[in-house]
């Protein structure tokens, strides 16, 4: 058969994630030091794996309700609150997912139609764009840059809006840049939001992850902003939960029904199991939480001050587990750089342009590693810049 | 200090600046507290984790379960001060349970361990009894697995 015909187009038309391929050539080669991986190195804390241990023991293996079970959802609700100062009914406004990316998934198949607009600020986060697609509307980019520290600003987004705009995802604290929104930069955001019907994903997956001092603030706790705002997090990344696949969404009860009935029809639930870990990182996961965030921490510190030391320009990343340096001085493109650090000093890591077209000329470092391996590879990349920049004197 | 001890802990070789940059302090203020932590005895020293199978240098551990009578004035401690001034000796700890004294110790040889056993600590005035156990193989040790490479299972998403 000739599959190529069979396909549906628009998914035979979207780009492989440009994050994969640099992974397929490390793979092949020996001695590959990587910082490319965008998952915590730590296990998920044991008294939140004991539960779903336990549920397993006492064969709780069957479905959940659709939207989850009421227990996780009312945990989730006391966590947004206490966190974030969001009140979602348990009952009505929040659903369970597979991962926060199931939760980007439903968000834009209920809400977009055909010819829809939907905003993306870039570099972000590689699933937008597909899945925007794949509900027939169309991405549009909104360039962030190293100079507004890659945040969204009010003007940018201006700019961007047009009649058809329907959806503006906020991906942030963001994946790749590192980039966070203060309370006063969400708030020029709202401002403009304000009297509009455009509704907003916001992607906090990251938000438990943000440093130096103050608290992450959610945008839909701003005023007026939850009534229009789809709050996408999981558990993934705060409490080192990637391979459970679990996520949430919490939404005004129409939007939330809405979901729940397509999320019904594709997943039936989310993971029994993982349900039950997770009442457990929501109600005593708090100082796992703190316990890794100052790991983080150090670690961030520690690689930007290296990477400026080498010589690259960065800016400071207040959020997530990444930093994204410009490589303008060694004279390279991404996709240059990430080549031949592999090839010539076996490091990985992901070009920029992998996260949107704006995103050449960075890359983007993870520091989910020990404190070790992320020295050897700093040791390894300054060599690399070292030389590029002697050869272009 | 509790993190500067645990960043030092799981490597000493961090310079005073990576130090500083990641404790978010001075580096003067690290220097302060490093010799703080020195002067009080809470820094004992700085060591390397070594796989001597990985070295020409051929070892031999045994760890010694002693048991003891302890001396009138000195208790334990006078026979430990006593165990802990052999050179072969890498460690001795006082122990709850079955016997008195653990005792970890490094020769070149089975016999040269034997021999120590049998002449030195043995010998010992309050020494009721030893059982040696020697290590066939290091899985881990200080934090640091010794057993193959620490593999990443993580895939890129």
């Amino acid at each position: 058969m000739d599959y190529q015909t069979l396909f549906n187009r628009t998914i035979a038309e979207l780009k492989p994630s440009g994050i994969r391929r640099f992974f397929d050539i490390a793979n092949e080669m020996e001695e590959v030091i990587s910082l490319s991986i965008g998952e915590p190195d730590f296990s998920t804390p044991f008294h939140i794996r004991e539960k779903g241990i336990e549920s397993l023991e006492k064969g709780k293996t069957w479905y959940t309700p659709n939207a989850g079970l009421i227990a996780l959802r009312e945990a989730i609700s006391g966590y947004v609150q206490r966190h974030y100062g969001m009140q979602y009914d348990p009952k009505t406004e929040v659903l369970v997912t597979v991962g926060g990316s199931e939760g980007i998934d439903l968000c834009m198949r209920t809400l977009l139609n055909e010819g829809d607009e939907v905003l993306v600020p870039e570099p972000s986060f590689v699933c937008y764009m597909p899945l925007a697609k794949m509900a027939g509307a169309t991405a549009v980019p909104i360039v962030t840059r190293a100079e507004d520290e890659f945040r969204l600003t009010a003007q940018a987004l201006k700019a961007a809006i047009t009649p058809k705009t329907k959806l503006l995802v906020l991906p942030f604290p963001n994946n790749p840049t590192g980039a966070i929104m203060r309370r006063q930069h969400l708030e020029e955001i709202a401002e403009v939001l304000r009297g509009t019907d455009i509704l907003v994903l916001s992607d906090e997956i990251y938000g438990d992850l943000t440093y130096g001092g103050e608290a992450h603030v959610s945008f839909a706790s701003l005023p007026d902003m939850q009534e229009r705002t789809v709050y996408v997090s999981g558990f993934s990344k705060s409490f080192a939960m990637t391979g459970w696949r679990l996520g949430y969404v919490c939404a005004p009860a129409p939007l939330t029904q809405m979901m729940t009935k397509l999320h019904q029809y594709a997943l039936m639930c989310a993971p029994t199991t993982a349900q039950h870990a997770a009442i457990e990182a929501m109600n005593n996961g708090d100082e796992d939480v703190d316990m890794m965030r100052a790991d983080y921490d150090s670690r961030r510190r520690f690689i930007v001050r290296e990477l400026r030391d080498m010589g690259l320009d960065c800016f400071e990343p207040e959020g997530a587990f990444y930093v994204f340096p410009s490589v303008a001085v060694t004279g390279l493109t991404s996709e240059e750089f990430c080549h031949r650090l592999l090839l010539e000093k076996h490091v990985a890591v992901v070009p920029g342009n992998a996260f949107g077209d704006c995103g050449e000329g960075f890359v983007r470092i993870s520091y989910c590693y020990s404190i070790r391996h992320i020295t050897e590879a700093m040791r390894r990349m300054r060599e690399f810049v070292q030389e590029c920049r002697e050869k272009r004197s | 200090m509790d993190k500067l001890l645990k960043l030092l802990d799981s490597n000493a070789r961090l310079t005073d600046a990576q130090l500083a940059t990641m404790l978010d302090i001075s580096e003067d203020e690290v220097r302060r507290q490093i010799a703080a932590l020195e002067k009080s005895g809470a820094i004992r020293a700085y060591k390397a984790v070594i796989d001597w199978d990985k070295t020409d240098r051929q070892t031999v551990t045994a760890i010694i379960e002693l048991k003891v009578t302890p001396r009138r004035d000195v208790g334990f401690e006078g026979i430990a001060e006593q165990v802990m001034a052999f050179e072969e000796v890498e460690s001795v700890y006082l122990m709850s349970g079955g016997y008195d004294l653990s005792v970890r110790v490094t020769g070149r040889s089975f016999q040269d361990i034997a021999s120590f056993v049998a002449k030195r600590l043995s010998t010992l005035d309050s020494v009721i009894s030893t059982a040696t156990h020697f290590v066939l193989r290091r899985y881990k040790e200080s934090d640091v697995m010794f057993l193959g490479e620490n593999q990443d299972e993580r895939g890129i998403m």
